[in-house]
């Protein structure tokens, strides 16, 4: 075991994966010599050479393209683009061609691709480096979506991601490279060396792609978040004094709806939650499915803690961001229900 | 009807419905003109040929010049054969289509060379990234006519499982890549692959198949950048027939001489080719894929021809330009131009030619009949309905299980 925080666990898979498997190369915008602009794909060239870790021009459907031809011909790339708000250029190759090619080449052709890609708020980005845009891509049929809370799950989850045959959009949430966060901008900052997550073994192993976590044990309500909303909505959940279950999803297509039902049928009540603005995003979609699993477990009406439907804004970033605040005004809320 | 000067130019095509087309302006090069450069040329030194034309059959259907591949005359016979099936297959498939025995169907005509001597003169090792109307790579490559009638009628045989729309082929076997519908898409794809065949040690080389329209894409200049900046074995493709449906060639083009020149800004080795001229075709490809295979690095051929028939069977071409133009097109059919060389060769005389002809047909009835037993779109059978649940992922999940359980199959 080694203290690692997320950046770190990141580069120890992808050099361990580079190390197994001769098939997998990483590219991206900076990735190569420099090792990225929030150094992932730090020391990956050096070790690995110039062809297999490299620098590519700006053009994301080019490189989303580049790399469904060589997963088409054998290799298994990993590229990253540099921030997720930078990822449509490339949703044409992503949707309608990597994610399809398996179903309409009928499995003569297949895509074991992962697309890496600094996502979230919570650094003073503004709106074109704090995007969530998960939602886009959960709505695209073959397609997996994962995006870790922890440096532990971080290296596990790409390290399966990277070995699965599908392709994948793995975004890391760049509030917590660093440090978990708690929703609360003025506190101190955290560092994951003293988190028991940021305990990360340095050799091989993986974190299931469809499988969820109950991160905090509680009888009253659900909380499903996932990436950096899973530190916030434990934080609120401990300061609200509510017996909360929290569960981290790690995987949001296809998400693991077997902890989710255990859960809210314990509970009777559920709060779905993301960073993204509220209308069509993914919050809706698990709202959508526990009521149809749940409804009659269900005490009260499911509670949705979400960014609002606005551009993500820089000077009132807090005011943007579902911190602790709005989690436990939902926690109330959702408790105080019939 | 609008009267006022347009207030920016919005390009129209000189010839309208009821027009009296008239091509003696377009500026077309003589036959043996240009000249050949060795395989190693700076990209940056092929701009007479970018400008120009390459072309090897002149006036007399002799083959001229430094182009000329001096190519067997039984392998143009080969040539000839694959490009006469490509129609006549065409000719049927859309007879077919009017029957209701197909959703939808596109023919290649007048641009059977492009796709025919361009597979000739590639490996059938060599990968190719094709556009929907590239079928001529197939005839060439000898994928089983039945084989592809399966997958335009949908059928229990179709290797697609009824996914795709009639023409977009796959046939990884055959080094086929997945057709899309999604225009350019496949031209970055094409320079990822060759990249990966070099990762590999492989000689292998890619090819891929864009239309003039298309140009315009982004996906365009992504594949040229990625092709000169990783000097990527791989050949890109245009065919410009003159028509994106019903859109001239002149929306895409802009101010720019040549699509070919389009090429020289990446600084990629780019050629202009006469379309309908199989020797070009074939000594062009066959000098891209020398070069790409011995890591000079990419090409950039455009291929200058007209699209003879309708885009597909979704318009009709009357509606939106002159039905004498094909006729009158200067560069002539491909077929014939061909057949006539060989005739003058002393290779190939007229009752040859529709001996062939009738053995094709003959031919394509049978291998359709043979394809319908396999079941048709309407009556089937067709692939097994729990059969769309498949391929989604490597292994379903648990959401594709419940909807195919909601869907009661």
């Amino acid at each position: 075991m080694a203290k690692m925080n997320m950046i770190q666990a990141l580069n120890s898979a992808l050099d361990i994966a580079m190390e197994k498997d001769p098939n997998v190369v990483s590219f991206g915008e900076d990735a190569g010599y420099f090792g990225g602009v929030f150094r992932v794909t730090a020391g990956l060239q050096a070790k690995y050479g110039l062809d297999r870790s490299f620098d590519t021009p700006i053009n994301e459907a080019a490189i989303a393209a580049m790399a469904i031809g060589m997963a088409a011909n054998g290799l298994r790339p990993v590229a990253e683009v540099q921030f997720s708000d930078y990822i449509f250029p490339a949703i044409d190759q992503i949707v309608n061609e990597m994610t399809r090619l398996r179903y309409r080449s009928a499995g003569q052709y297949t895509q074991p691709i992962v697309i890496r890609s600094p996502w979230g708020g919570g650094i003073r980005g503004g709106q074109t480096h704090s995007m969530s845009p998960e939602a886009f891509f959960t709505h695209v049929p073959g397609l997996r979506v994962v995006i870790p809370s922890n440096p532990y799950d971080a290296k596990g989850l790409l390290l399966a991601s990277i070995e699965n045959n599908d392709p994948v959009v793995f975004f890391e949430p760049k509030r917590m490279y660093n440090g978990p966060f708690d929703g609360k901008p003025d506190g101190a900052l955290q560092s994951w060396a003293n988190h028991p997550k940021g305990e990360v073994p340095e050799g091989h192993y993986t974190v299931p792609l469809d499988t969820a976590e109950v991160v905090r044990e509680g009888n009253d309500v659900t909380v499903i978040a996932y990436g950096t909303l899973v530190h916030v909505a434990l934080s609120a959940a401990e300061k609200s004094g509510i017996d909360a279950e929290v569960i981290d999803l790690k995987t949001l297509t296809p998400y693991d709806i077997g902890t989710i039902t255990t859960s809210v049928k314990k509970t009777g009540r559920c709060i779905v939650s993301q960073e993204a603005p509220r209308t069509s995003g993914f919050a809706a979609e698990l709202a959508a499915q526990i009521q149809e699993d749940c409804f009659w477990s269900l005490e009260a009406p499911i509670g949705r803690v979400t960014g609002w439907d606005t551009p993500y804004p820089h000077a009132h970033e807090w005011s943007y961001f579902p911190g602790q605040d709005r989690f436990i005004n939902a926690l109330k809320s959702v408790m105080e229900a019939a | 009807m609008a009267t006022q000067e347009p207030r920016y130019r919005v390009p129209v095509p000189q010839f309208r419905p009821g027009d009296e087309p008239d091509f003696s302006h377009l500026n077309i090069p003589a036959a043996g003109e240009a000249k050949r450069p060795g395989v190693d040329v700076d990209g940056r030194d092929t701009i007479e040929l970018a400008l120009g034309m390459v072309r090897v059959l002149d006036h007399n259907h002799q083959a001229v010049g430094e182009w000329n591949p001096e190519i067997r005359p039984d392998v143009l016979r080969e040539g000839l054969r694959h490009m006469v099936l490509t129609r006549v297959y065409d000719e049927r498939m859309l007879k077919l289509q009017r029957q209701g025995k197909m959703s939808f169907y596109m023919k290649s005509t007048g641009e059977e060379a492009v796709a025919v001597a361009g597979a000739m003169a590639l490996k059938n090792s060599d990968m190719v990234f094709p556009s929907y109307r590239q079928q001529g790579i197939l005839f060439a490559r000898g994928r089983d006519i039945v084989d592809m009638m399966c997958h335009c009628i949908s059928n229990s045989r179709d290797n697609l499982k009824g996914r795709q729309l009639p023409v977009h082929y796959t046939w990884a076997e055959g080094n086929f890549f997945s057709i899309s519908g999604n225009l350019g898409t496949q031209f970055p794809q094409a320079v990822g692959w060759a990249m990966a065949a070099r990762y590999k040690g492989e000689d292998q080389v890619t090819a891929s198949w864009i239309g003039d329209g298309t140009t315009a894409e982004g996906d365009f200049h992504g594949a040229l950048t990625l092709a000169s900046t990783y000097r990527a074995p791989v050949i890109l493709n245009v065919v410009n027939n003159q028509f994106a449906i019903s859109t001239h060639q002149n929306m895409a083009i802009g101010d720019a001489p040549t699509f070919a020149m389009k090429g020289l800004g990446y600084g990629i080795a780019s050629l202009r080719v006469d379309g309908n001229d199989f020797l070009a075709v074939y000594a062009a490809m066959q000098w891209a894929a020398e070069r790409a295979r011995k890591g000079h690095g990419p090409a950039y051929i455009e291929y200058f021809s007209y699209r003879a028939d309708a885009h597909s069977t979704s318009d009709d071409p009357s509606g939106y330009r002159p039905k004498t133009e094909a006729k009158v097109w200067p560069l002539g059919d491909p077929i014939e131009r061909l057949k006539n060389h060989l005739i003058g060769l002393g290779e190939w005389d007229d009752e040859r030619h529709e001996a062939l002809e009738k053995e094709l047909n003959d031919l394509v009835v049978k291998s359709y009949k043979e394809a319908e037993s396999h079941g048709t779109l309407h009556d089937g059978p067709l692939s097994p309905v729990p059969s769309i649940f498949e391929d989604v992922f490597e292994e379903p999940d648990w959401r594709l299980i419940r909807q195919r359980q909601d869907l009661g199959v």
